[in-house]
């Protein structure tokens, strides 16, 4: 191992994965709110609302993320339509992780029970209040080692962003290995990079997911 | 002009080099799905034993393919691998190798999940009807862990199709490569036609993963009748 | 000033093809006590009827004179004068007790929420909880959670307040305390239409019975009456189902043609 040369690339790493991150929570942000719109409007079954996002949920759920951001990146640039990288990896990381967070979602309402919505109608509630008071925090609860998981996955799909030249980890790497020929530096450099971004909050989610399980009011459903 | 940019795809042998294209995704795909599954059940039934060896290896294989991405997995074996053991494996086998590595690991992890969602009682009540070691596996214990396993599994199936477009990037000439080779020698005459091609990948994609995708679905409404 | 406090009007309602309620009448004046039963389905869907959970297929529900059926908007204005309480308690689970209680006044209502902590305290106490304000309801018994949701309705100070078997998943030996809970309700004066198994405590409580069966309502009249001299054969049939004399002697006669 070259310890020198290591060190003189380490900035060119921690730069990347600065925006590894940056696009990775960017992007993470935009799928939750995509994916809790979606998922409302087939619990609520918006007329036209819920057709549409069945179907982009079939769509995004179906494609790889790689051809996606090709076909936003250099196809939409070709009818005019012209954005710069970072657009593309936030908008195709949400295109992609908007409908994975909708079926997360999704199976979390549909595991509180019908009861309870009554519940919080009888009491007067407005549907808005309902949803917000009752009926979301028990189903996030319910939600959270997916929505996890969904996290962490989208995570690691930032991955290919390189492919539409973004300065992420895998490029510099890639550069690295190409120009000077230092593989193994490069390589180690990498899944440090990766393991020092996604392990701690890997970590992080497992203890989450443990607590949630003790308080286990959604788990457990006492008579 | 769009006319132009949609006869790119029927121009010469574009639309058969494509399909040829996609061939080899899916030729990878089923290849990597195969031994994920022949392994990921041997070590599914591995993982269920009580040795803390066992358990401890086991764990650190399925944190790697959990926390390292796919890509730098593929990098790792593809650029790493021949440096460090002088061993030059074609992209495809290196694909392999990568897809092998992350599908038996997490199959393991669902056969494991689906061997131990059985309570005990199902086993003792076949026992207490009489019925044989061998049987109790036939017609109790087998049936019950593939209705939970197959829908999992092939969920995991259309997320290594899914995975595979990763391959062009360490130069396997799969779907995706062909289309950009081909947008790449039709960008003066037909420059539009990148939004096309790129749009008939995504629906090859689609028109594959969306079918499979489909099947966890039907077969829990069946079993459920 | 309307005569009925909460009144339906031929009410229709069918779930696919099949009827739950053909035409039913009731009417409920202020400060009245109606338990509906014993026996026979539609009761909980009435109930449902009542305060919009399920829409109705024809005839009419008013409050105060005022239709309230077949509106979509406002169920929610409507729902925070008629209260109800269910079967299965559901309180929130993901709320303490204290925190269940002052969801519905200081959300749907808008009060302060420190009155309404003081008031919810009080009726706690009242129904002999004040220590659980704290506690999640998973921690709580059957009877426990039922006084508990019962509060929380009441905080909501309905005008009408719809009981559906909410004593019918408790243990026997919890049914009492809930009961003296809802006694103490209609001793207050409160306007409830119950849903009930507990002939006894219907006795006690009702100032009016309804027997409905098939959808139809077969026989309305005051306790007294309907529990010892009813007019239709069927509500007589159903008393004598309660009644376990005919079994007895059979076995008696059994045991002494055995002994011969």
């Amino acid at each position: 191992m070259d310890w020198s040369f290591m060190e003189r690339f380490a900035p060119l790493y921690v730069q990347a994965a600065g925006l590894t991150l940056r696009i990775g929570s960017l992007g993470i942000a935009l799928s939750l709110g995509v994916g809790l719109l979606c998922c409302l409007a087939r619990y609520y079954r918006v007329p036209g609302l819920r057709q549409i996002s069945r179907a982009y949920i079939e769509l995004a759920r179906n494609t790889p993320l790689l051809v996606q951001l090709f076909f936003l990146y250099f196809g939409l640039p070709k009818i005019g339509i012209k954005l710069s990288g970072e657009a593309c990896a936030v908008i195709g990381l949400a295109f992609l992780g908007g409908a994975y967070m909708a079926e997360s979602l999704r199976s979390g309402l549909e595991a509180v029970d019908r009861s309870q919505r009554e519940a919080g109608e009888c009491l007067g509630l407005t549907r808005a209040q309902n949803l917000r008071y009752v009926i979301l925090p028990q189903a996030l609860a319910t939600a959270v080692p997916s929505l996890c998981a969904n996290v962490i996955f989208l995570l690691k799909e930032t991955s290919v962003f390189s492919a539409v030249a973004l300065a992420d980890l895998m490029y510099v790497a890639k550069d690295l290995i190409g120009m000077y020929y230092k593989t193994d530096e490069a390589l180690t450099m990498l899944v440090c990079a990766y393991l020092v971004i996604l392990l701690p909050i890997s970590i992080l989610f497992t203890l989450l997911e443990r607590r949630l399980r003790y308080a286990g009011f959604g788990a457990g459903r006492a008579v | 002009m769009l006319a132009s940019a949609l006869g790119v795809l029927f121009k010469g042998r574009n639309l058969a080099r494509l399909l040829g294209g996609l061939w080899v995704t899916l030729r990878l795909s089923a290849v990597s799905i195969l031994l994920s599954v022949a392994l990921g059940l041997a070590l599914g039934m591995v993982m269920t034993l009580r040795s803390p060896i066992i358990r401890a290896l086991t764990r650190l294989w399925l944190e790697t393919i959990r926390i390292v991405p796919q890509l730098v997995l593929l990098f790792i074996v593809y650029f790493g691998l021949a440096r460090a053991f002088n061993l030059q494996l074609s992209g495809e086998a290196a694909a392999v190798v990568v897809f092998v590595f992350w599908g038996a690991g997490e199959m393991g992890d669902l056969v494991r999940g689906a061997l131990t969602s059985i309570p005990a009682h199902q086993r003792e009540s076949g026992a207490a009807l009489g019925l044989t070691r061998w049987q109790i596996n036939r017609y109790v214990l087998i049936p019950q862990t593939l209705r939970r396993l197959i829908p999992q599994a092939i969920n995991l199936a259309t997320r290594m199709i899914k995975t595979t477009s990763l391959v062009m990037i360490i130069g396997v000439v799969e779907v995706l490569k062909i289309s950009q080779q081909i947008i790449d020698a039709s960008r003066y005459d037909a420059p539009q036609a990148a939004v096309f091609i790129y749009g008939v990948v995504f629906l090859m994609y689609f028109m594959v993963c969306w079918p499979i995708s489909l099947l966890p679905g039907r077969l829990e409404k069946r079993w459920k009748e | 000033m309307a005569e009925y406090l909460l009144e339906a009007q031929h009410l229709r309602k069918a779930f696919e093809d099949k009827t739950v309620l053909q035409d039913v009448s009731l009417g409920v004046r202020r400060g009245e006590v109606v338990v509906i039963g014993p026996s026979g389905c539609g009761k909980s869907t009435l109930l449902r009827c009542l305060n919009g959970l399920e829409s109705v297929d024809g005839g009419e529900i008013l409050l105060e004179g005022q239709i309230i059926s077949g509106q979509k908007k406002n169920l929610h204005l409507i729902r925070q004068r008629v209260g109800m309480v269910f079967q299965s308690y559901d309180l929130f689970p993901h709320m303490d007790v204290l925190g269940n209680l002052v969801l519905g006044p200081t959300r749907a209502l808008k009060r302060p929420s420190k009155e309404v902590e003081t008031e919810a305290m009080a009726a706690l106490a009242r129904v002999g909880l004040a220590d659980s304000a704290h506690v999640l309801p998973r921690q709580l018994s059957g009877g426990q959670k039922q006084r508990v949701a019962l509060v929380r309705a009441m905080l909501m100070h309905p005008e009408v307040l719809l009981l559906d078997e909410i004593t019918a998943a408790l243990d026997p030996e919890m049914v009492r305390e809930v009961l003296d809970v809802v006694l103490e309700l209609a001793r207050s004066g409160m306007t409830m239409v119950i849903v009930t198994h507990e002939m006894r405590f219907a006795e006690a409580v009702a100032d009016r019975v309804v027997f409905l069966e098939n959808g139809l309502v077969v026989e309305e009249s005051v306790p007294a009456q309907f529990f010892h001299q009813p007019h239709t054969q069927r509500a007589q049939q159903f008393l004598a189902s309660f009644c376990y004399d005919s079994v007895r002697d059979g076995k008696n006669m059994q045991n002494t043609k055995e002994a011969n």
